[in-house]
């Protein structure tokens, strides 16, 4: 069953069709990949979806609403979530703060002025669960603005996952870290979204990854979806590899 | 009738004034994304250097030696621009915006004081251009020719000013900073140099601004403190860092308070204030600018 | 990696910070208690100045400090708060501190509403710049009506009673200022930091940091920007309003000079000195403000020229202000002892 749909989705540029008549899916329980030169509409499309901005025209349907025109706030409640390919967090504030926040707003608590955050004992507790799950206990104390690359990557996702989404788009989880890092990064996002039935989204440009934690592959070019198939169907379409993939391709 | 045109004289000589504050706020902003609270202590002391100027000559001079005296605030106030922007202001623009607001405002306490240090606490004036130029017959009311003056002047600082924006070398490499600082620099514009630049341009016009008003009003304390709160209103009507916005923003400005003096002189700045921020709520950039 | 092992922390991280608070906080509150016993007049009422100013800068830091938004409009809710207890005492003959403050918070939470559903929208240079072009409406509007607010020369506000009428301001009004109001004034100002200091380690106060560091991801944890920023702004305001009411009888008139722009700027001044990025900061930082320029002004005629001078010094090289400063200072030392 099709946990998100767009149809005919537009969003033009000036002359820049970023996003062109787009009729896109997500299954529920899937980890889909979505490749695609630089410019080819994948992060516009994300955008659009999780509302960033609004499309030109065209719908979005997430589990049969029509939430086009909902505001971001309104999509997350629906269980929209998303992280950024420029990592955005809260810098001056703790990790296990920015992943309590979090929580804080989705259970909307954040409402409470007369109260102190730190005797919320539920929230802190789930926080921390958070933290661990991706293996970031050990960071909890430490600024947000203070952790490695490769942790921002990861508290960027453990953000996005403590709202408790049941659609998460991901930009880029693996971009700007060591080779070395890559696997452990999505070694821990797809255990925790697979064991958790959260459909993922992720955008991405490293062939290994796409082909090794994917079930589906949505490939972008131009704004349009040029294939969308399993890995072994991209793997053999030849658009998609004279395209996109070239010479850097999977051997 | 006569009446009406006296009006409209008026609010272009106010507007000629508020356009070389502003349009210099503006142009400083929209080179070096900085605003500059104390840009009105500029204003005001190319006013009392202008009427120091002038009140040095004995009296009696003949009406072009004072006029030659004129720009000698601006001259001043551009000086005073050059030495300040590689000294003070330079260190701050890697750093957050309120740094910036709030060294320009120590600045402007600095300014203020020195200006009350340097020539006393009691008004300046240079009322003899003023008066030497007479008045002419407008209908039946006289009417200072010394304004049209003023008013000239505004309109050639704007023409001037979109000559060097648009159609000079040092336009282009102005506007191609405003646009990307980063870019400029990497081909091979001297950013330091720009900013240098714009910053005494944009002094220089507050000190014309003031040089200009000085004969027709005194130099007092505190003129600079009002005048950059007005400037402030021309460049959010206009747009900050855009010149078509402070021109714009200064006839709007200019209409509005002539008319606020003449008709509902309790609400006239109530009234400037609130325009402002309908601008803004309307058009956040202000009418020129970009968002 | 049990949940008791998690709740142990999370307990342990609240009895650590609300008591390491209490610990300087206390001996600092009991200080302030006897100070009219231990100091002359002058000085109390001086400091009594101090706390009235502390309460407004706490104010304006929930939106500098706690928001990431900049301010230059505050002498309005500060004027707000001031002419509305003047135009009690002119109008309706109120002489109750208690109604003073009610009709203050009432005024500035009327005012702020109306500015702060305007000047959210905006961010940095243009938040700072309409808020100040709106500080000035009401400025220009306390300057011209002068048949309501007695123009350029005030309004002047007599002694009043406090504690519905328990204790009055018959007799020698130096020492009723210098003890009743004083205690009066730091009741208050105990109240309003307790207050504070609550609202921002509250979970409203942790969705307001993240606006002010990064709003589009706030945005997208699904804070409502606009919403968080506004009840800060209407808090903020109203923490001033109320400095301004309690200002009012201290000083004995208003004049439209502390709704006037640069009065917004006194308040940015106090509150960098203390330093905007600590939560004692403001509270510090008013109180030296306050001694500085009254020491400044009876010093030389060029105070502005020496205020104007340290604020330069201070943000080149102490953007900190006292208390990051001090704070620094103390880390260092305990690192080398």
């Amino acid at each position: 069953m099709s946990l998100l749909v767009t149809k005919n989705l537009v969003k033009y540029f000036g002359d820049t069709h970023a996003v062109d008549h787009v009729d896109f899916t997500v299954k529920e329980r899937e980890v889909l990949a979505l490749i695609g030169s630089n410019g080819a509409g994948k992060t516009t499309l994300v955008n659009l979806i999780s509302g960033l901005f609004p499309p030109d025209s065209g719908q979005i349907l997430f589990r049969g609403q029509d939430v086009t025109h909902e505001s971001v706030h309104g999509r997350i409640s629906a269980g929209i979530a998303r992280s950024f390919q420029l990592v955005n967090l809260f810098d001056q504030l703790s990790a296990l703060d920015n992943v309590a926040l979090t929580i804080f707003s989705r259970e909307g608590k954040t409402r409470k002025l007369a109260s102190l955050a730190s005797a919320d004992h539920a929230v802190w507790d789930e926080a921390l669960e958070i933290l661990r799950l991706f293996g970031l206990e050990g960071k909890a104390q430490m600024l947000a603005g203070g952790v490695s690359q490769g942790e921002r990557k990861l508290l960027d996702v453990a953000i996005a996952y403590a709202l408790r989404p049941k659609l998460l788009f991901l930009d880029e989880p693996t971009s700007g870290v060591s080779t070395r890092e890559k696997t452990p990064i999505m070694d821990t996002v797809t255990s925790v979204v697979r064991s958790r039935g959260i459909s993922a989204a992720i955008i991405e440009h490293d062939m290994d990854v796409v082909f090794n934690y994917s079930d589906r592959i949505v490939a972008m070019h131009q704004g349009a979806i040029l294939a969308d198939g399993t890995p072994d169907e991209i793997r053999r379409n030849e658009a998609v590899t004279t395209t996109l993939i070239g010479t850097t391709g999977p051997r | 009738m006569d009446v009406l045109v006296i009006h409209l004289v008026n609010a272009l000589l106010y507007a000629s004034v508020l356009f070389l504050i502003a349009g210099g706020l503006s142009l400083i902003y929209g080179v070096m994304r900085i605003v500059n609270m104390a840009h009105g202590n500029l204003y005001a002391f190319g006013a009392y250097v202008t009427a120091w100027a002038i009140g040095s000559v004995a009296g009696g001079a003949p009406t072009v030696l004072l006029l030659v005296l004129l720009p000698v605030g601006a001259l001043a106030a551009a000086v005073l621009g050059a030495v300040l922007e590689p000294t003070l202001l330079r260190p701050f623009y890697r750093r957050a915006e309120e740094y910036q607001l709030l060294v320009t405002f120590g600045l402007l306490m600095i300014l203020e004081d020195l200006l009350r240090f340097i020539w006393g606490p009691y008004p300046l004036s240079a009322s003899e251009v003023f008066e030497n130029f007479g008045s002419l017959t407008i209908g039946d009311s006289l009417y200072p020719t010394y304004n049209f003056l003023v008013i000239g002047v505004g309109i050639v600082a704007a023409i001037f000013l979109w000559g060097v924006i648009y159609k000079t070398r040092f336009g282009v490499v102005l506007r191609a900073t405003s646009q990307n600082m980063r870019m400029a620099s990497a081909l091979g514009v001297n950013v330091n140099r720009v900013y240098i630049q714009a910053f005494t341009l944009g002094c220089f016009m507050a000190g014309l601004g003031g040089a200009i008003i000085v004969p027709g009003q005194s130099a007092v304390l505190g003129m600079g403190i009002d005048a950059v709160v007005l400037a402030f209103i021309v460049v959010v009507v206009g747009g900050l860092g855009s010149l078509e916005g402070a021109l714009v923003g200064a006839l709007i400005v200019g209409v509005v308070r002539e008319a606020g003096i003449t008709w509902f002189p309790e609400i006239e700045l109530a009234v400037l204030y609130l325009i402002a921020a309908i601008v803004l709520l309307v058009r956040p950039a202000g009418l020129f600018g970009r968002p | 990696m049990s949940t008791p092992a998690v709740t142990a922390s999370a307990n342990a991280r609240e009895a650590g910070s609300v008591r390491t608070v209490l610990r300087w906080a206390v001996p600092v509150a009991v200080l302030l208690l006897v100070v009219p016993w231990i100091v002359p007049p002058y000085t109390a009422i001086l400091l009594t100045y101090g706390l009235v100013m502390a309460i407004g800068a706490l104010g304006f830091n929930l939106l500098l400090g706690y928001t990431g938004l900049l301010s230059f409009g505050h002498s309005a809710y500060f004027g707000v708060g001031a002419y509305v207890v003047a135009l009690m005492v002119k109008y309706l003959g109120v002489g109750s501190m208690e109604l003073f403050l009610f009709g203050a918070i009432i005024g500035s939470v009327i005012v702020t509403a109306v500015f702060g559903w305007v000047c959210v929208r905006y961010t940095r240079i243009f938040f700072s710049i309409l808020t100040l072009a709106l500080s000035q409406v009401l400025w220009s509007l306390a300057f011209k009506f002068f048949w309501v607010t007695g123009g350029t020369d005030g309004l002047r506000v007599p002694t009043p009673s406090l504690l519905v009428g328990l204790v009055t301001g018959q007799g020698d009004k130096t020492d009723f200022m210098s003890h009743a109001y004083y205690h009066y004034v730091l009741v208050v100002f105990f109240a309003a930091v307790a207050l504070m200091w609550v609202i921002v380690n509250s979970p409203f106060g942790k969705a307001l940091q993240a606006i002010r560091d990064n709003e589009t991801r706030a945005e997208f944890v699904g804070v409502q920007i606009w919403r968080y920023r506004f009840v800060a702004f209407l808090v903020s305001g109203v923490f001033t309003g109320l400095a301004g009411a309690l200002w009012v009888p201290l000083n004995g008139l208003t004049t439209p000079d502390i709704i006037h722009w640069s009065f917004s700027g006194e308040i940015v001044f106090m509150t960098v000195l203390g330093g905007f990025r600590s939560f004692a900061g403001p509270i510090v930082g008013a109180v030296v403000f306050n001694y500085l320029k009254t020491y400044a002004v009876g010093y030389t005629v060029y105070w502005q020229l020496l205020l104007g001078a340290v604020l330069v010094a201070l943000v080149l090289s102490l953007p900190t202000g006292i208390v990051g400063t001090a704070g620094r200072l103390a880390a260092r030392w305990k690192k080398v002892s």
